[in-house]
This record gives structure tokens, sequence and C-alpha cells, in this order.
């Protein structure tokens, strides 16, 4: 019983990753359900003409969920098979490899995407159609940051192997509290809200929520959440590039698979 | 003959590690060259420096008269690599892995390289099954037809015959020799199965510790240490101080 303790206890103890993956997740939990309890508590009446703004909001938040974790997934599908290092030493530049990856993780998202769209509106008479024109740019910048949180799951994955995957399926709930996905951002304490403005997604919940509550388009919105995404998809490639050199310093492509 | 592997000095550190400690050596075209060593010795630090997953501490690696640094791209266009360790995606069928890997490597007829190989390694009834539901022996063959897959003018093997039966390993064997001699390729030989070693390789080298320790055929070796075969030389090689640098 105890050399089973041990077993795991061992495990824990030699990968950084791991530790933090049991400190985190209780931690986001809180924080994230600690805001949202306190929005409802102060603002009860903030969403009454409004029905659908959670829902969509939810929808919105589960396209960038499902393009970030497709996109992890696709990379450690290689890792859990065995087949990492085939692909790297099949002829294709890091490049190649970033624009399939990016290509299928738009694919999958979309095969989860539209069912749950076709649903809401049998199911609870609601249309997240009624963003209109400017769904498309929402999207399109949800996809953007998913697949930039991807690409930097993956650069992790490349420069300290699989133990790393523990971070790939929580960073998305690493960033839920700041992203402002069911309440304003003013609920935040004004050093998270100064954390808040510095990513995409506190602009494209707040024009959604704008959108639909307020039927306005506030453009300012939608252009600070493509120049922050240009921002982070570059240096998402940046150090996707980085760890790839890294990698082949230290020998992490090599014992990937083994 | 040509050399179309050329390995000059090659240095491998991780951190204060010295992996590999400033080796060279080449391999001509039609030839087999053993690669041969304990555990620990750098032979995977070595095979991995061939590929480009790991870039070396100093030293040059050329192939096929290009130098690996600046041209990993149309390098892996010309090798291809086999190992027990790494494997094919379990949930495709044989020819679905066969195609991917034809797409990766940019081959034109797809379907002719893979139904010529499918021939040659007896994979004729297998391409419809799913990978991961095959034997060892199997997985092996499915292995080769993709190591071949591109045509490599440079195979690099580990362990090609590991824990298959005498029969499959065998076949795997004849099959290499057979292949090496119609194509006039090079073959990178990791093993350690003496035995297969003496019978496919013409020259050996012997490594111990990051650096190669001693070289030459078989036949050589076994006189110079004045052994019965080559696994007592190795035994030897691998207890005793390095003798050669």
């Amino acid at each position: 019983m105890y050399g089973l303790f041990l077993r795991h206890f061992y495990l824990i103890t030699r990968s950084f990753p791991r530790i933090l993956d049991l400190v985190y997740w209780p931690t986001i939990q809180i924080t994230l359900w600690g805001f949202i309890s306190n929005f409802f508590a102060i603002h009860t009446t903030y969403y009454n003409n409004a029905v659908g703004v959670i829902l969509t909001c939810a929808i919105l938040y589960d396209f960038l969920f499902r393009t970030s974790i497709g996109f992890n997934m696709l990379f450690l599908e290689e890792i859990w098979s065995r087949n990492f290092t085939n692909l790297f030493i099949a002829p294709m530049k890091i490049g190649e490899i970033l624009t399939s990856l990016v290509a299928t993780a738009l694919i999958r998202a979309l095969i989860g995407l539209i069912p749950a769209v076709l649903l809401t509106s049998p199911l609870f008479g609601i249309s997240i159609l009624d963003l209109g024109i400017f769904l498309f740019f929402l999207f399109l910048s949800l996809y953007l940051f998913g697949i930039t949180l991807g690409i930097l799951v993956s650069a992790g994955l490349l420069r300290y192997g699989p133990s790393f995957e523990n971070i790939a399926w929580s960073t998305m709930f690493l960033l839920a509290p700041f992203g402002c996905i069911y309440y304003p951002i003013e609920i935040l304490p004004e050093v998270f809200q100064k954390i808040a403005y510095l990513l995409p997604l506190v602009y494209i919940f707040e024009e959604a929520r704008n959108i639909l509550i307020n039927q306005t388009v506030d453009i300012r919105n939608i252009y600070n959440a493509f120049m922050w995404n240009g921002v982070y998809f570059v240096l998402s490639i940046a150090l996707f590039y980085y760890s790839f050199h890294v990698a082949k310093k230290k020998g992490t492509l090599i014992n990937m698979g083994e | 003959m040509k050399n179309l592997v050329v390995v000059k000095n090659i240095k491998k550190n991780y951190g204060k590690n010295e992996a590999v400690k400033g080796i060279s050596f080449n391999i001509k075209e039609d030839e087999i060259l053993g690669l041969l060593g304990p555990n620990g010795s750098g032979k995977t630090t070595t095979i991995g420096m061939l590929l480009g997953l790991l870039k070396p501490t100093s030293g040059e690696i050329l192939i096929n008269g290009q130098k690996l640094e600046g041209n990993r791209i149309e390098i892996l266009e010309q090798i291809n690599f086999i190992s027990p360790y790494i494997e094919l995606p379990k949930k495709l069928t044989v020819k679905q892995n066969l195609t991917v890997y034809g797409k990766l490597y940019k081959i034109n007829n797809i379907n002719e390289r893979i139904e010529f190989l499918s021939e040659k390694l007896r994979l004729g009834g297998l391409l419809n099954s799913i990978t991961g539901e095959l034997s060892s022996g199997q997985k092996n063959r499915v292995s080769l037809a993709k190591a071949l897959i591109n045509e490599p003018k440079v195979l690099l093997l580990d362990e090609p015959t590991a824990s298959l039966d005498p029969e499959v390993g065998d076949f795997v064997r004849s099959f290499l020799e057979d292949y090496k001699k119609e194509k006039k390729i090079s073959i990178l030989l990791a093993s350690h199965n003496m035995n297969e070693v003496t019978r496919l390789c013409k020259s050996i080298l012997m490594m111990k510790d990051g650096i190669i320790i001693d070289k030459g055929n078989p036949e050589e070796l076994i006189s110079k240490h004045g052994r019965k075969n080559l696994e007592e030389v190795f035994l030897k090689l691998s207890r005793s101080k390095n003798e050669l640098n």
C-alpha cells in the first residue's frame, strides 16, 4: 500500500507541471465561481431583458475551448500513439505542421459547434445568430485565440515533454476568470481588470453582451480583440519555433515517444 | 563506392554530460554499418543527430553530399528510420497509415508504392487491417514498409528485429539484405543481436561512453580480440577500458 503511495508521490514530486496541476484547479474553480456568484448577488436584474446571454456566451466559450483543446489533442494523439518521432522525421517544415494542425482544429471545432447552435433554438428558443454579421468576427477572434493557446501548449509539450500534458487540459480554465465570460469586467478587482484588458477574451465577451443587451455594436471591442490576438498569435509561433530549437538541443524530440 | 553518410567529429553534450564525445565515420553506398555498444553508449544520440532530431554540440553531418545543418527537409526526404520505440497510429488501417506517410513524403504514385511494398513485405492481406490489432511481427513489417515508402537512400535501423520470433526476424534480415543489394542504399544498424550484426554487416563500430572504441569487420574483430564470436568481443569491449579513441 505504502509502495503504491510512493509510486505516485515520486511522480508528483518529480514533475512541476503535476504540482501546478494539483494547486490551481481548486484555485481557479473557486475564483471563477466566486466572481460569478458575486456578480449575480449585486446585479440581479442585469440580464432581465436579454434572455439567452449566458447561453450565447457559453456557446462562444465552448467554441474557444473546443478549438484550443482540439489543437492540443492533435498534438497529444501523436505522443500517445508513439508516432511523434515518425512525424518529426518526415520532411515537413514546422510551418507546415502548424498549418495542418490549425486547419484540422477548425474542422473539429465546427463539427462540435454546429449541433450546439442548432439545438439552442428548438430547446431554449434562443438563436446565437441574433449576434448578426458580427458573430463571424467574434468566432474568428475566438478561433484565433483558441489556436494561439493550442500552439503555446504544444510549444510546452515540445520543450518539457508529456508531463506538460496536464497544462494542456487546464489553460482554458486558468484564463476563464479573466475572460469575463459570464459577467462584465467591472466585477473583477482592479488588478485583475488590468490583466483582463491584456486578453482578447474580455473584448469578445463584452461585445457579445453589448450586442445582445444594448442592441448596439462597439467596433473598438472587435478591433481590440483582433489586435491582442495578433500579438499573442505571433508570440505563440515564435515560442513554438524556439521550443523546437530547444527540444533539438535537449533531446526531448527523440525521447517523446518512449 | 560513394560515401552516402559522412559524420565528422560530432559531439553532443547535455549540460555537463557528454553523451557523444567526437565521433567520425562514413557509410558507403550499398553498405550496412553495424553500430554496437552497451546501453548508454551514445548509439541513440548518434541516430538522433543523423535524423536531425538532435542538434550536435559540434561537428558536421553530410548525407548524400549535403550538410544536414541547413538542409534538414531536403535530407529527410532521402532518409528514414525504424525503431521498436516508435509506432504508427494504432486506430488507422495499414493502408491509411502508409497513405498518410506517402503524402508526408510527397510520393507521387502512392498506391503503386504501397502495392510494391505490400508484395515485398507480405502485407497483402493486411492492408485493410487495423494497425493496433496486428501481431508484433506484422507491425514490424508495416513499420518497415513505412520506412521504405520514400525509397530512402539512407535507412537507420534501431533494433529492427527486437521482439520478433526467429522466422519473422529471419524474413526481415533477408529482406534488408536483398533490398540493400537491389537499391544500393546505406544502412546504419544499431542492434544487440550479434548474430544479426555478423550476418548483415561488413563493418562495425563499437561505441562505449560516447566514443568509438573499436571498428572493423566482424571476422577482423573476432580474430583481433581472440574470441569465438562477436558476442564475446562485445562483452570484452563493454567490460574493458576504452581501447581506441
